[in-house]
């Protein structure tokens, strides 16, 4: 994969800063996601999670299923405030 | 294990553990280990709104919170590592005619000791963050040299620092016992196995009552959630943390774009819950959105919590345990553990390495709370 090729597409994230990180020894998502972002944007994930993972299996020598992965946040889409804020609990 | 011996084991990934490090390192000690039960910055650093504020009510904590900007002023160069420090201030909202005088006080203070805030009408607040609804605004506080950082970087930045100069830190390990013998530290064991040491620093933010445990003795400290969230980036709206102790809020718009937030529940349980709620994100929607109506437009993405580590006055608990030789402490933060880690973890060093420190840090022992000799903030959330 080259490293111009963007992983992250809501953070701007490419391929080569995440194998940097994986090269300084940073190999869990969690870690890879707080010293880049990818995954932090709007889609929170839905999109590069499973390539990082796929990724971190390569590089670690592990199955994907062996990754652990990160605690899954709310909301699942994003909601604006105004719309939260107007929510009475009913 | 590789490693059997060591001079210093600290417990604790976050920014407090790794900046000890790093200081301890930087002044000259050798064989320093470190043990993270998870990964760096998977505890409160990570979790925290990173601020970062001179604003402050005790004599103490203002020269603490001015020395550690200082740090942070410099720490990007000084760690090889860009932790993105934004100081865009602090506005602080007053909503009281308790607060105005509170704030009076302690801006004469904050001046007195060359922090630059300064006390401000509802009109200047204005100018500073022109999207800010002043209604039930009565006056604020400001200070310019305020700000944030980012907290992941900055806490890899330490760990880095800390590596190069030789600190051996071991994540996904967990430490389960300490050992002791006529009131000294001997051993630490982790689940990759025991190193003997003289020294242990407990750092382990939200689980350090559970370490002091481990040592044999208690630890007035407790954990709390603090929740918190995050909206998708936007274009700049204002660059100051927007604050109120009496609205209970804090709101920042970090350089990257996303707007953070967060407000401390007074029903919080005790304990080590991070969990998220639906309350906490609508109660936090209706609480910005009136004080910055133009939030309404603006999505949240993320929502999270993490530990505070509360102590009973709401103070650090910093130096060594009067009985066990050989346990440091640097716990009980209470929501401030990010922005004193820079001043605080050199102060630290100093004490281990050299028995004083350059800044006076007694008042901060274990033994307050025995003694009675509560420290008062006025100004914490």
């Amino acid at each position: 994969m080259k490293d111009e090729i963007i992983i992250c597409r809501c953070e701007d994230i490419t391929w080569g800063e995440i194998r940097q990180a994986l090269e300084k020894g940073y190999t869990t998502l969690d870690e890879i996601k707080r010293i880049t972002r990818a995954g932090m944007g709007r889609c929170q994930g839905t999109t590069c999670r499973r390539i990082i993972l796929r990724e971190i299996a390569k590089f670690c020598h592990k199955k994907i299923e062996e990754v652990a992965v990160p605690t899954f946040r709310p909301p699942t889409k994003p909601v604006k405030l105004g719309t939260l804020a107007g929510d009475d609990g009913d | 294990m590789v490693i059997k011996r060591a001079s210093v084991v600290i417990i604790g990934g976050g920014i407090t553990g790794c900046s000890i490090a790093y200081n301890l390192a930087k002044m000259g000690c050798k064989n320093i280990v470190l043990f993270e039960k998870n990964s760096l910055a998977s505890g409160a650093t990570g979790r925290c709104a990173a601020g970062i504020r001179q604003q402050f009510g005790t004599e103490m904590n203002c020269i603490l919170a001015r020395e550690s900007i200082k740090i942070f002023e410099n720490l990007s160069q000084e760690l090889d590592y860009d932790i993105e420090l934004n100081q865009g201030g602090y506005l602080i909202l007053a909503y009281t005619e308790k607060e105005v005088n509170q704030f009076k006080k302690n801006v004469a203070l904050e001046q007195s000791l060359g922090i630059d805030a300064r006390f401000i009408t509802v009109e200047e607040a204005k100018e500073i963050v022109p999207p800010l609804n002043a209604e039930g605004v009565l006056a604020a506080t400001f200070c310019p040299t305020d700000g944030h950082a980012n907290p992941f970087n900055t806490n890899f930045a330490y760990a880095e620092a800390a590596q190069r100069l030789g600190v051996k830190i071991y994540n996904f390990t967990e430490v389960k016992e300490i050992k002791t013998e006529n009131n000294r530290i001997v051993s630490v064991s982790t689940d990759r196995g025991e190193v003997f040491t003289p020294i242990v620093i407990n750092a382990a933010g939200g689980y350090s009552g559970e370490i002091g445990k481990m040592a044999g003795v208690e630890i007035p400290v407790y954990s709390q959630r603090h929740q918190i969230l995050i909206t998708e980036p936007v274009d700049p709206l204002f660059r100051p943390m927007l604050m109120s102790f009496s609205g209970n809020f804090y709101c920042q718009q970090t350089p990257h774009g996303s707007i953070i937030m967060g407000f401390g529940d007074p029903n919080e349980l005790k304990g080590y819950d991070i969990g998220s709620s639906w309350q906490f994100a609508r109660e936090m929607a209706q609480k910005m959105t009136a004080v910055v109506p133009l939030l309404k437009e603006v999505s949240m993405v993320r929502q999270w919590s993490g530990l505070y580590n509360m102590s009973p006055d709401s103070q650090p608990i910093m130096g060594e345990h009067p009985q066990v030789n050989g346990f440091y402490l640097a716990v009980g933060y209470s929501g401030h553990g990010f922005m004193l880690a820079p001043v605080v973890s050199q102060l630290m060093a100093e004490l281990i390495l050299k028995g004083q420190t350059s800044i006076p840090i007694d008042k901060l022992d274990i033994g307050r709370f025995e003694r009675g000799e509560l420290i008062i903030e006025p100004s914490v959330v």
